[in-house]
């Protein structure tokens, strides 16, 4: 296996995904072979080449400076699946949830 | 006058310009079909019953104010946008409205629309079979006259294929032709939105609508494109049309090459000069494909954190985790240079491709599709074997071309499509290709009986 199960829960972390066992499981397997697909991108001569980021074309794109009206509190705050006092409620990050 | 909904934009503009049908009639008889057809076919998520301009269908990956928008993911279920994306601002300036907001995979994520949250699209021309993906909603939509234009998203073949599978025509711009801003990102890089439509001159004409610069999308050139319909409706004779051999190797089903076959025999009756040409990457296209998709798809959901909308990220469905996984994967320490590096290395060579290719012709054709629709259920255990049914339309998104895919006939009672990519910005050749083929074909004139 290209990618062992507790490869995956790793990733998961990092990903911020809440995965079940069985997820853990089967992403084990099928990331693998996924992998071991994307393996023959190795055997490709990349010697001095650049990769591509953008295909646009556009470089450093700046607009005027000028203001424009734009979502009030309300609209900003219509989706919050908890808001208080016109801001958004998110769980504590410093310190301890309770402390 | 014909059936009301199997007029094409272009009719309908000219029938309502010449009073010969209301706005009221449009849309009334759009939404009696819808009722009549959409319970089996799944193709819209919403219906909006008090649509008053030109019945549009969106793609559910699109924001619209005030109606709800979901991405075909739970996580947005009961999401009401504050705002509409660019492209609808510029649909509601020319007289269009939004008819209903169709199904696709979710986030856009799929090539068969399995991977909706909200149940599979039907194939209007068998319902037995997927009608591809992502955009599968829309491309229904369109085949089975439930809307007079759609709009879709293309990542990897998303506006394409199921425009193939479902036998109309689908449009994907030149990068940077059509502003991005309010389409729910999925792989910033590679995402375009383009028309999904019953005829060559209606994805021409919506083309030119939704085009042009947008202070909310740096990536737009500033310089809109427009639509001339004189070329449009130019021909093709003297045309160089290269036909790569890459593409019509294993895996092609010897039914779609036949039609496709066929379909290039037409082009050079109308007068075009047919060259064999090489893209000798092509086949590690998938491979750097998936690397920079899910590199794009990890970072952009990172923002589905449940504070400001949405709901918790256990509410993703299993390919959309799938991809999140192997992105996050991709981008971390120690392997992005083993990966993300390496495919944008080999981004660069496909592209350099297109670039020698094009110094000898104008466009190159060939299939979308290696098959035709398949049956529900046959890819979905194995995800591989999805993602290398987008063979043909990836790399255009790799390279940023333009590319559309036009009916060119059927295999087995089932729809096939040609494609046609063209030079970077040079959208005009590739709809004056399609229309010229179009014109001289009647599959446009087939329709799937529901």
């Amino acid at each position: 296996m290209r990618l062992t199960k507790d490869e995956v829960k790793k990733v998961a972390k990092l990903a911020n995904l809440p995965l079940s066992d069985e997820e853990e499981e089967k992403y084990s397997q099928q990331l693998s072979k996924i992998l071991d697909y994307i393996e023959q991108l190795n055997s490709v001569n990349t010697d001095g080449v650049e990769p591509t980021f953008n295909v646009s074309g556009q470089e450093n794109v700046v607009r005027a400076d000028e203001p424009v009206a734009s979502l009030t509190q309300d609209e900003a705050l219509q989706n919050a699946p908890q808001r208080e006092n016109g801001f958004f409620v998110t769980k504590r990050v410093l310190g301890e949830e309770n402390g | 006058m014909a059936d009301i909904t199997s007029l094409s934009l272009t009719q309908t503009l000219k029938a309502l310009e010449d009073k010969e049908l209301s706005l009221e009639e449009l849309n009334e008889a759009y939404l009696e079909r819808i009722e009549k057809y959409n319970r089996e076919l799944n193709a819209y998520l919403y219906v909006n019953n008090d649509n008053k301009k030109i019945p549009a269908a969106i793609k559910d990956v699109i924001v619209t104010r005030g109606i709800p928008t979901t991405a075909a993911s739970k996580i947005l279920e009961g999401f009401n946008p504050p705002y509409d994306a660019t492209v609808i601002n510029n649909l509601f300036e020319q007289g269009v409205g939004i008819l209903g907001k169709t199904n696709h995979d979710e986030f856009a994520m799929g090539s068969s629309n399995e991977n909706s949250a909200y149940e599979v699209v039907k194939n209007p021309w068998d319902k037995t079979k997927v009608p591809g993906g992502s955009s599968g909603g829309s491309a229904a939509a369109v085949a089975a006259d439930l809307c007079v234009l759609a709009l879709g998203s293309d990542t990897g073949g998303s506006i394409r294929q199921p425009a193939s599978l479902c036998g109309i025509v689908g449009f994907k711009p030149s990068y940077g032709t059509v502003s991005r801003y309010g389409l729910i990102a999925m792989a910033s890089s590679l995402d375009q939105i383009g028309p999904m439509t019953k005829s060559v001159e209606d994805a021409a004409i919506v083309t030119d609508w939704i085009a042009g610069p947008d202070r909310h999308d740096g990536n737009c050139q500033d310089k809109k494109w427009s639509l001339d319909k004189n070329k449009l409706k130019s021909g093709i004779k003297g045309l160089k049309v290269g036909v790569a051999k890459e593409y019509f190797k294993e895996g092609l089903d010897k039914g779609v090459e036949k039609v496709v076959k066929e379909a290039i025999k037409k082009l050079e009756d109308l007068g075009v000069k047919i060259v064999g040409i090489s893209l000798p990457n092509t086949k590690y296209a998938v491979a750097a494909y998936y690397i920079i998709l899910a590199s794009e798809v990890s970072s952009n959901l990172a923002r589905f954190d449940g504070i400001r909308y949405g709901k918790s990220r256990d509410q993703f469905g299993p390919e959309v985790k799938r991809r999140v996984m192997l992105g996050t994967y991709s981008l971390s320490s120690g392997y992005w240079d083993d990966y993300y590096a390496k495919a944008a290395k080999v981004r660069t060579l496909i592209k350099q491709d297109f670039e020698k290719a094009f110094e000898k012709v104008d466009v190159i054709v060939g299939p979308v599709s290696p098959t035709t629709a398949w049956d529900f259920g046959t890819k979905t255990a194995d995800p591989l074997s999805m993602y290398l049914s987008d063979i043909y339309t990836i790399p255009a998104n790799l390279a940023g071309i333009p590319a559309i895919s036009v009916p060119c006939g059927f295999s087995q009672g089932l729809p096939v499509g040609l494609h046609i990519q063209g030079k970077f910005r040079e959208d005009s050749t590739v709809l004056q290709t399609a229309f010229a083929y179009e014109q001289a074909t009647d599959w446009r004139k087939e329709k799937p009986k529901l």
